[in-house]
C-alpha cells in the first residue's frame, strides 16, 4: 500500500469548486496518513499533460459536479489508461442526471418521489403559468425543486406556496438548463454510503440528517453546527435494513463502483424513498461519508487506500 | 444482507460544532454561503473576474523593494522585528501627513494612529463610538467591509441615497430627521467620498461643505474613508472632508491602493481629543501595526518616486476603466444603467427591473465571468438589481471579453424574466461578497 502514488483531482470549474477543494484536501490527508504518496491536482487545461508525464498509479476523483461527475473526466482517464476510483464513464452519465437515475430505480420497482422534469424552453414556449399550475396539480405542495444536474444542494429549494414557484424556478434554472420538480416527502432524511468490497457492495450505517432550519441546503451542509447528525440513524431495524437495501440496489442498478452515497427519505408510514445518488460524494469535514466510515469503524485513509488498490487491480488485465 | 458485518458504532447525535451554545449573538450570520462559494471559481484563469477588488501590483519596482527590505533587516533589524508603539512609527506618521497634505489635510503626526490597514482603523473607530443598537449612517451602497464591521458591533446601519454626484444632502437630512423622530441617536456618518466603493461616484465638491454642515448641526461625527483619493484618472485631487472640518471628521487612509495591500498599513487621523482613545483601542486590538511593514512603507516614501508610481497606476486603471465602459456601451441591453467613475476601481451597474443579480450569479459562473451581486453592499437587503464590476485587476482585453460574456448572461436572464415574470430576491445565508484575495 505504501508504495502507491495517487493523484487526487479537486477543484475544477463547476459551481462546487470550493467544496471539491475541501474534499480533495481531506481525502489527500487521509491517504497520506496511511503512507500513500499523494499529489493534489486541479482539473484544468494542464491536467492531460500532467497525467501523461507523471502517470500516477491511480487517480482519486474528488471533483463535484460538471466534468467530475458527468463522465467526462472518467472518459479521459479511460482513454489514457489511468486507473481511477469510482464509477466508470457510462455509469456516471446515467447517475449524474437525476431524472435518469430516478427512472431507473422506479423501473426496478423502488420508491422515489413522483416527479416531472422540464427544460427552460418548455416554460418559455408553452407559457410558464399553465405549466407551473400543472406541476402543482400533479405534485402538490410543498414541492422540491432542484436543477436536474447539480450537487451540494445548489439551487435546491422547498417550495411551500405556489406564489414562490417563479422565484424558485429562476433560482434552480441558474444552475442547469432543466429543473427537476419532486413531490416533497415529509419524513426522516438519511444518507447511506455504499462501499464495494470482496463480497460485493456493502451499506454502511445510515446517517440521519436533522437540519436546524428543516432544510438541508448549502448553508446547513457546510456550516458546522447548523445540522444535527444521528449516526446511525434512529430507525427501527426493519427500516434500517430497507434503507440499506435501497442504497445497495441503487449502487447496483446504476452500475456504480467503489463508493457511492444514496440520499433517501423515510416517510411517516415507514416507506423508504430514493432521492438521489452521489457518485463522487463530499468528503469534507461536514460531509456524510466520513461520518459513515466512523460509524462503521472504518479508517478513512485505509478505506480509500483499499479503493485505490482495487482500482489498480482491475486495470491490470487478468493473465 | 447488505449492512456492514459489524454492529455500527453508536455515535449518537452530533452537531459537528461543540461550541454552538457559546457563540455571541453577533456571530449568527457567520455561516457558509452559497454565494461566496461561487467566487472560488473566480480565481481560475478561465474566468474573467470583474468581482474582486485586488489592486494590480504588477507595476511596482519589486527588485528595488526587495533590496530595501533586505537593507532594513540588515541595518535596523532589531527595531524592525520588535514590538513598536500602538501609535505607529514616528517617521512614517510624519510622512503620512505629507501624503494627506496633497488633499489639503493639515494634520499633526501626534493625532495620527497607524493601523493594520484602514480596515482596522474603521474597527477602532466603531469600537470606541458605537454601542449595540446605535445608528450609523452609510451611503447606499457602501463598502462591504465597513458593513461587516458595523454588524460586528451590532450597530444599526441606515443607508443614505447617492446619485452621480455622491451622497445626497437632502437624503442625509431626511435620515437624520427620521432618527430624531424615532428618538434615536446617530453616532456617525460613514462616507467614501472619492470614487466610492462600490458605486464609483464621487461626492461633488459643492456638496461637501453642506454635508459637513448638516452633520455638525446634528452633532453627528463624520468618518471619511479615502483609500482611492489619489487614484483620479486625470490626476485630479478632491479636497478631503477632513481639510474642511478638522474638528468633526476622522479621516481613514491606506497604502493598500497606492502601494501594497499585503503590507496592511493604514491610518486614522482623528481630532486630538479622540486620539488617546484610538491609541489605547489599537493597543488592545493588535498591540501595534507590524513595525517592519511600517518601516518598509516609510523607506518607500523616502526613496522612491511614489508620486510617479501613483501616476502610472492612474494610467493603468484609466485604460481598464475605459475598456469596461466601452464594453458596457457596446453590449449591455436596454434598461441597464451604470456609473462612470473618474477614478478608483469600480463601476456600479443597474440591470433591468425584475432581474436578480444574485440569482443570476451561477449562470455567470457557467459563462466564465464573475461580478459581485449588489445585495452585499446594503445592510437592508436592497441591491438585488445591482452589481459591482471591478476593473482594477484584469487587463483591458479580458475586461472587454468579460463584459461580452456578461451581456450573454443578462440576455439569458431576461429570457427567464420574460418567461416567469418579475421574481422576488431569493434569501440566501452568509456573506454575499468575495474574500479579500479574490482577483
Amino acid at each position: 500500500m505504501t508504495d502507491r502514488w495517487v493523484a487526487v483531482l479537486a477543484g475544477g470549474l463547476s459551481h462546487e469548486r470550493d467544496v471539491s477543494l475541501r474534499s480533495g484536501r481531506r481525502v489527500s490527508a487521509a491517504l497520506r496518513s496511511v503512507g500513500v504518496t499523494v499529489e493534489e491536482w486541479d482539473a484544468d487545461a494542464g491536467l492531460l499533460p500532467r497525467l501523461r508525464k507523471h502517470r500516477p498509479d491511480a487517480v482519486v476523483i474528488a471533483l463535484h459536479g460538471g466534468e467530475g461527475e458527468n463522465g467526462s473526466i472518467q472518459t479521459i482517464l479511460e482513454l489514457l489508461g489511468v486507473p481511477y476510483v469510482g464509477a466508470d464513464a457510462d455509469a456516471c452519465r446515467r447517475a449524474w442526471d437525476k431524472p435518469s437515475a430516478k427512472a431507473e430505480l422506479r423501473r426496478a420497482g423502488l420508491l422515489t418521489p413522483d416527479w416531472v422534469v422540464l427544460p427552460q424552453s418548455a416554460f418559455r414556449e408553452l407559457g410558464a403559468q399553465p405549466v407551473l399550475d400543472a406541476m402543482v396539480e400533479r405534485l402538490g405542495l410543498p414541492m422540491m425543486l432542484k436543477p436536474d444536474q447539480s450537487g451540494s444542494a445548489l439551487g435546491a429549494q422547498v417550495v411551500r406556496e405556489a406564489a414562490q414557484l417563479p422565484t424558485a424556478m429562476v433560482g434552480s434554472l441558474a444552475y442547469s438548463d432543466a429543473v427537476l420538480a419532486e413531490r416533497f416527502i415529509h419524513g426522516v432524511e438519511v444518507a447511506v454510503t455504499v462501499i464495494d468490497g470482496p463480497d460485493g457492495p456493502t451499506a454502511l450505517p445510515a446517517v440521519e440528517i436533522a437540519p436546524e432550519t428543516g432544510v438541508y441546503d448549502y448553508t446547513a451542509r457546510y456550516t458546522a453546527g447548523l445540522t444535527t447528525f444521528h449516526t446511525p440513524a434512529r430507525l427501527d431495524p426493519d427500516t434500517a435494513a430497507k434503507v440499506a437495501d435501497l442504497a445497495v440496489a441503487a449502487h447496483r442498478l446504476l452500475g456504480l463502483r467503489d463508493v457511492s452515497r444514496t440520499d433517501a427519505v423515510v416517510s411517516a408510514e415507514g416507506d423508504v424513498y430514493f432521492l438521489e445518488v452521489n457518485l463522487s460524494p463530499g468528503l469534507t469535514e461536514t460531509s456524510l461519508v466520513p461520518m459513515a466510515f466512523e460509524a462503521a469503524g472504518l479508517s478513512f485513509g485505509t478505506t480509500y487506500a483499499g479503493l485505490v488498490d482495487r482500482a489498480i487491480a482491475r486495470a491490470i488485465p487478468a493473465p | 444482507m447488505t449492512t456492514s458485518g459489524q454492529p455500527p458504532e453508536r455515535l449518537g447525535a452530533r452537531s459537528l460544532d461543540p461550541h454552538l451554545g457559546r457563540y455571541a449573538a453577533r456571530a449568527a450570520g457567520m455561516t457558509a454561503s452559497e454565494v461566496r462559494a461561487l467566487f472560488a471559481v473566480a480565481s481560475r484563469p478561465e474566468v474573467v473576474s470583474l468581482a474582486g477588488g485586488m489592486p494590480n501590483l504588477a507595476a511596482l519596482p519589486l527588485e528595488s523593494l526587495s533590496s530595501q527590505i533586505g537593507q532594513i533587516i540588515a541595518e535596523e533589524g532589531l527595531t524592525a522585528l520588535q514590538y513598536g508603539s500602538a501609535h505607529g512609527v514616528p517617521l512614517l506618521r510624519e510622512q503620512i501627513c505629507e501624503v494627506m497634505a496633497l488633499e489639503g489635510v493639515v494634520g499633526h503626526p501626534d493625532d495620527l494612529v497607524v493601523t493594520v490597514g484602514s480596515q482596522m482603523a474603521l474597527d477602532l473607530v466603531t469600537r470606541i463610538f458605537c454601542d449595540p443598537g446605535d445608528i450609523v449612517l452609510a451611503e447606499g451602497p457602501s463598502y462591504v467591509g465597513a458593513l461587516g464591521t458595523f454588524a460586528s458591533y451590532q450597530a444599526d446601519v441606515r443607508h443614505v441615497a447617492m446619485d452621480e454626484h455622491g451622497l445626497q444632502p437632502e437624503a442625509l437630512r431626511a435620515a437624520l430627521a427620521a432618527a430624531a423622530r424615532a428618538g434615536r441617536r446617530v453616532k456617525f456618518l460613514y462616507t467614501i467620498p472619492n470614487f466610492n466603493n462600490p458605486a464609483g461616484v464621487t461626492m461633488a465638491v459643492s456638496r461637501r461643505a453642506e454635508v459637513l454642515d448638516i452633520c455638525a448641526r446634528h452633532d453627528v461625527l463624520v468618518i471619511e474613508d479615502n483609500p482611492y483619493g489619489l487614484l483620479g484618472f486625470d490626476g485630479q485631487i478632491y479636497p478631503a472632508l477632513r481639510s474642511m472640518d478638522a474638528d468633526n471628521v476622522i479621516y481613514l487612509g491606506s497604502f493598500s491602493k497606492t502601494f501594497a495591500s499585503g503590507l496592511r498599513v493604514g491610518w486614522a487621523l482623528a481630532p486630538h481629543a479622540v486620539r488617546e482613545k484610538l491609541v489605547l483601542a489599537a493597543e488592545s486590538a493588535a498591540l501595534c501595526a507590524p513595525t517592519l511593514n511600517q518601516m518598509v512603507v516609510s523607506r518607500y516614501l523616502a526613496t522612491h518616486d511614489w508620486k510617479g508610481q501613483i501616476k502610472s497606476f492612474q494610467t493603468m486603471y484609466r485604460e481598464r476603466r475605459d475598456a469596461l465602459l466601452t464594453g458596457l456601451e457596446q453590449h449591455m441591453p436596454a434598461g441597464c444603467t451604470w456609473t462612470r467613475p473618474d477614478g478608483g476601481f469600480f463601476v456600479w451597474l443597474t440591470v433591468p427591473e425584475g432581474v436578480d443579480t444574485k440569482a443570476m450569479q451561477p449562470r455567470a459562473v457557467t459563462a466564465r465571468v464573475a461580478y459581485v451581486p449588489g445585495t452585499g453592499f446594503y445592510a437592508d437587503g436592497f441591491g438585488s438589481r445591482q452589481m459591482r464590476l471591478s476593473f482594477c485587476y484584469p487587463p483591458p482585453e479580458r475586461i472587454s471579453e468579460g463584459v461580452r460574456r456578461l451581456a450573454g448572461v443578462l440576455a439569458q436572464e431576461l429570457d427567464l424574466l420574460n418567461t416567469f415574470g418579475p421574481t422576488t430576491s431569493r434569501a440566501l445565508s452568509g456573506p454575499q461578497t468575495p474574500t479579500p484575495d479574490t482577483a
